[in-house]
């Protein structure tokens, strides 16, 4: 028999905020990962709406990769406003 | 790198509080530790089911019967957070399942012994859930993410299961003179078992050492035991209920309770299979398997046809 596949699970806790990866779970198709979502991961009113996503579709950045990757952000302090000096005349900005 | 490089700096990482992550490099036998761990840990949530599972049809009142459904249906929940995180170290569900019905894998032997009465839902609740979230509190910081974040949720969960046993006792405990009784010998016979919970002694501890040096575990077996000792005793006070060992006894040099030896062999018989119960809880979840193969395969087969379904009406409507 064919094993039903892994499903990750997103939720958001309320409105206007970001879904959340919260975990994964088994289910035959969407519509039973969502119901099996709201039972394992909403029992406690934590969430007001439900993304699922099979595992298979989801694409990670290699660890290994991870200096490469993000190592060209690090020198790039100009793009924070903390990095310019402004007259202390200039109230709001 | 080298393997040798590797081995340090994933040490680095774990020293530096990092957390070690699915796709991270890590040693095998570190990976191997942590499917052995957390799969027993899962099986242990799922098997703890049985014994309070006896007591929901035959609950006194409709508000405890309430209570002990939600109950329940947490360590279910518990019992997925953690096949889901040891999933992600490499093994299928699959195995896992396979390895808890073949008895290759093992759970908590505390959920071996029977429950007699309705009291034992109350003990169950305040000590093998109070002893449970001591070892899980600490397990909130373990190196491994997955395990960790599993490990967060769960214990938001569990502080519940706790009270609501303590207040079972804390009810019979005051009631009538059958009630203290019945409150007592629950206490009388889960005392013993919920200690041996924490496992093996220290010196006696094949995987603790490199545990603790791989911050799996932060405390060790004794230390949990004696912290889970300190706490309950004043809870015991309060119910006027009596902990059944005359060595229990305040150390003040120590500032912890004394408390008598354990029962080891006894401890080693249940976990070889020997324990009042071994045998009819596995039969139980060798049962709720097969029991529910024809419910995966249909599922499974309803799922593809109706993948199916919608390709054919999106191929017509495209042909449209
Ligand atoms: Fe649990
Ligand atoms: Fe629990």
């Amino acid at each position: 028999m064919k094993n039903w596949p892994l499903w990750e699970v997103f939720i958001r806790s309320k409105s206007g905020l970001h879904h959340k990866h919260v975990g994964s779970l088994h289910a035959a198709d969407a519509e039973m990962a969502i119901e099996n979502a709201r039972d394992v991961y909403t029992r406690r009113n934590e969430g007001v709406s439900i993304w699922v996503v099979e595992s298979k579709h989801i694409t990670a950045s290699d660890p290994d990769d991870s200096d490469p990757l993000f190592e060209p952000a690090k020198d790039k302090v100009y793009r924070h406003p903390t990095f310019y000096d402004l007259p202390d005349e200039v109230k709001y900005m | 790198m080298t393997e040798l490089n590797f081995e340090k700096h994933f040490q680095d990482k774990v020293d530096a509080e990092i957390k070690i992550e699915p796709k991270d490099w890590m040693p095998d036998a570190y990976r191997k530790t942590l499917i052995r761990q957390i799969s027993q840990h899962a099986h242990s949530e799922v098997v703890g089911m049985l014994p309070e599972g006896n007591w929901i049809s035959r609950a006194p009142s409709l508000r405890r019967k309430l209570i002990l459904l939600a109950k329940i249906q947490d360590e279910a929940g518990h019992g997925l957070y953690l096949y889901s995180a040891a999933e992600t170290l490499g093994i299928s569900r699959e195995e896992l399942v396979e390895q808890l019905l073949s008895g290759k894998a093992k759970y908590s032997s505390i959920f071996n012994y029977p429950t007699l009465t309705w009291a034992d839902i109350g003990a169950i609740g305040w000590l093998v859930d109070g002893a449970a979230i001591m070892n899980q509190v600490m397990l909130t910081r373990a190196s491994y993410g997955p395990y960790a974040r599993a490990m967060v949720r769960i214990c938001k969960e569990e502080s519940f299961h706790q009270r609501q046993g303590y207040e079972i006792m804390l009810t019979l405990a005051k009631g009538s003179a059958a009630q203290q009784h019945m409150a007592q010998d629950a206490l009388n016979r889960w005392w013993w078992p919920s200690l041996m919970m924490f496992g093996p002694k220290d010196d006696d501890s094949a995987h603790s050492q490199q545990s603790m040096k791989w911050k799996i575990k932060r405390k060790s077996n004794d230390e949990l035991r004696q912290q889970f000792v300190d706490v309950t005793v004043q809870q015991a006070e309060v119910l006027g209920l009596a902990i059944p060992d005359p060595d229990l006894k305040w150390n003040e040099e120590r500032g912890h309770y004394d408390f008598g030896e354990i029962n080891w062999d006894e401890f080693w018989n249940v976990v070889k299979g020997n324990g009042p119960c071994n045998k009819q809880r596995l039969d139980a979840r060798i049962k709720a398997h097969e029991d529910g193969a024809w419910v995966r395969e249909a599922a499974m087969a309803y799922a593809e046809k109706k993948e199916q379904r919608k390709l054919m009406e999106s191929a017509k409507a495209e042909a449209a």
